[in-house]
């Protein structure tokens, strides 16, 4: 789950990170009395969900109350990446002497956070990965033992931090770990770390990404949830356990399991389709859960034809099929669907649906060339 | 011959006692697999399937009783690292997790303390191991594999059911099947497992099911190249998956232009190894 910058700056600041004084506004008016409590010169910052704020025109330096109001009011409502934006993070202006990147993820290779670093902050680290490799500094740091203070003096040193900031620093890099940790981030990054005029260390941009596996113990973070960023279908899968992706193509897809559910795109592909989503209802999924695969697939109006892939295991095919016939009942699909039901009483659950006006198919290539024909029809 | 379990293999059940724990138990038990234990704290001293299975409440007290050797987890997430702790601490030799969505934070403290042991994990987020007509130890449907002589390995679920059943369909049955699961950080990858099939007497080849993200997949194709002398042929899943999004499983994500469909099948195919196009051209491209 991605949270905003605010928020993850907010959590930084509980475990001892410097960030600069600040508020969020979601009027001009605010704004105005934001800045002018914070002295005047002040950065107004959109709060969206996405990269490249800056790039849009969604972060402005304002020099006083009234510019910032000025600004707010042309940022909010703003539209970046399809993003409105709703929020606006008023932050103090800060003198910028150098700029450093620092921040914490999984290293899926070894199994472990890794701490990377790089004395080129304030661009895209992705970026300056793929370009100049070598200035990034990785650390990592064993989840049983924590980042030890050795292992931040030597980030200190290989980044040739002035001796005078190394304390500052650790106090950052511990907090910054603790977050991470604490939080069950699998992202945290402060970027740019910034060494401001007056010689000292403040964390002027933050992020964090959440395991959505962790929420069940971290409920303060679930509930900044942002529900702008979700379709209603997606609300609806999330609600209902359904692992849901909407694409741009014209089959809809409803399969069991999250290996075969992306098989079934790929072989949609291969046989000169295309998929309009990728939708996995589950282990053990029952009759309720494939109505609301079902809702969700038909209210796309891409989608010319509905693919049902189901091997049974733990989901038993009989199940699938009530589901299937109670949700025909309920939205009255107008488009063609393909069923491929194997497995645990997939027999029963053919024997269910064969009154229904569904096309029936044996193998998965043949399903995947049914539902491609019937598409190309409609 | 097979690997990592047999008709041998003594298994306890951690959270037997719960819904999906009762069922698999059931199943497994009804496949011919030896279950000699089950363990739910707070419930020592109550008997499972049907008075057969005496229960435990700690994983150490049911191995000290009854000799149990191997563990499958079916616990809730949040209590799924701690059921693996304790299974690991009461010395078993092999733990397979199917419990989905545990913390990744959970699993790389697992991980760390683990590899310092002689335990062997399998999962998270998997559907566990068949060895046809010997024994099964987690979820996978025992009617859909005959004996034979491919090995099968894979990080997804129905997936595996899939091209397990193809193979029936043409006669061909498996030594063993593995599931090692979707999760980004596991206890069993690829290699491990390709390293036990080249050294199993009853395996003559391979099949292998990756997926986008990580890239376990192109470790393994090394592995091949440079190790094996069995024939593989491999499918992998998520080529029309769009870079950014969390396909299912939480391990499947294209990010910053690494772990994507591509690169894997091309290392893959470098590597000597038959990819198909489909699942169901498998049993094809392994003769």
């Amino acid at each position: 789950m991605k949270i905003h910058e605010y928020q993850s700056k907010r959590i930084f600041e509980k475990y001892g990170v410097p960030i600069p004084g600040g508020d969020v506004a979601v009027s001009p008016k605010e704004a105005y009395d934001i800045a002018k409590d914070l002295g005047g010169k002040v950065i107004v910052k959109s709060q969206v969900l996405v990269g490249g704020r800056g790039k849009a025109g969604g972060v402005k330096l304002a020099n006083s109350p009234e510019e910032a109001e000025k600004y707010a009011s042309d940022i909010l409502g703003m539209d970046i990446k399809g993003l409105t934006v709703r929020k606006v993070l008023i932050d103090e202006a800060s003198n910028i002497a150098n700029e450093i990147y620092l921040g914490i993820t999984n290293d899926r290779e070894k199994k472990m956070p890794v701490m990377m670093v790089s004395a080129e902050g304030g661009v895209e680290i992705e970026e300056v990965a793929r370009v100049t490799p070598e200035k990034i500094i990785k650390v990592h740091i064993n989840p049983l033992l924590g980042l030890q203070g050795y292992q931040m003096r030597d980030i200190a040193a290989s980044i040739e931090l002035p001796r005078k900031n190394w304390k500052e620093f650790g106090v950052i890099a511990s907090g910054l770990w603790q977050a991470y940790n604490n939080s069950d981030a699998t992202l945290a990054e402060i970027n740019p770390l910034i060494i401001t005029a007056e010689e000292t260390l403040l964390a002027v941009d933050g992020k964090m990404l959440i395991d959505d596996s962790a929420l069940f113990r971290q409920k303060d973070i679930a509930e900044m949830r942002d529900l702008d960023l979700e379709t209603e279908s997606e609300i609806i899968a999330r609600e209902n356990d359904l692992a849901y992706i909407q694409l741009d193509g014209e089959i809809g897809c409803m399969v069991n399991g999250a290996g075969l559910a992306m098989t079934t795109m790929d072989i949609v592909t291969l046989f000169g389709g295309t998929a309009a989503n990728f939708l996995d209802i589950g282990g053990g999924a029952n009759a309720e859960k494939v109505s609301a695969a079902f809702r969700i697939i038909l209210s796309d109006p891409n989608v010319k034809a509905v693919l049902i892939n189901i091997f049974g295991g733990i989901t038993r095919g009989d199940e699938v099929a009530k589901g299937i016939l109670e949700a025909i009942e309920e939205v009255k699909p107008e488009v063609p669907m393909v069923v491929r039901l194997v497995g645990t009483n997939a027999e029963e659950g053919r024997a269910l649906l064969a009154d229904a006006d569904m096309i029936t198919a044996e193998t998965l290539a043949e399903a995947a060339q049914k539902a491609v024909a019937v598409a190309k029809e409609a | 011959m097979s690997i990592l379990v047999n008709k041998d293999t003594r298994l306890l059940v951690q959270g037997i006692t719960g819904n999906e724990g009762n069922f698999h138990a059931t199943q497994m038990a009804a496949y011919g697999t030896s279950i000699v234990a089950g363990v739910t704290p707070g419930k020592g001293g109550e008997w499972a399937l049907d008075g057969k299975v005496p229960v435990f409440d700690s994983v150490k007290l049911a191995a000290e009783a009854t000799g149990a050797n191997a563990s499958v987890i079916f616990v809730p997430a949040r209590f799924a690292a701690d059921a693996i702790f304790e299974a690991a601490d009461a010395g078993l030799d092999l733990i397979v997790c199917i419990t989905e969505g545990v913390p990744v934070k959970d699993m790389m403290r697992v991980r760390a303390y683990i590899d310092q042991l002689e335990t062997r994990l399998l999962g998270p987020n998997c559907p566990g191991i068949l060895t046809p007509g010997e024994a099964k130890v987690g979820i996978i449907p025992g009617n859909i594999a005959i004996p034979g002589n491919v090995g099968a390995v894979s990080r997804s679920g129905t997936l595996t059911y899939e091209v397990l059943y193809a193979l029936k369909e043409k006669g061909m049955g498996a030594s063993t099947c593995v599931g090692i699961g979707g999760d980004p950080v596991n206890g069993t990858n690829f290699i491990d497992v390709l390293e036990m099939f080249e050294n199993d007497p009853a395996t003559d080849k391979v099949v292998m099911l990756g997926e986008i993200g990580g890239t376990d997949e192109e470790q393994a194709a090394e592995f091949i190249a440079t190790k094996m002398t069995k024939p593989v042929a491999a499918f992998i899943a998520g080529q029309t998956a769009p870079p950014g999004k969390r396909m299912g499983h939480a391990g499947a994500i294209i990010q910053a232009g690494s772990g994507k469909a591509e690169d894997k099948i091309k290392a893959l195919e470098e590597a000597g190894v038959r990819v198909a196009k489909h699942p169901e051209e498998l049993p094809d491209l392994l003769g």
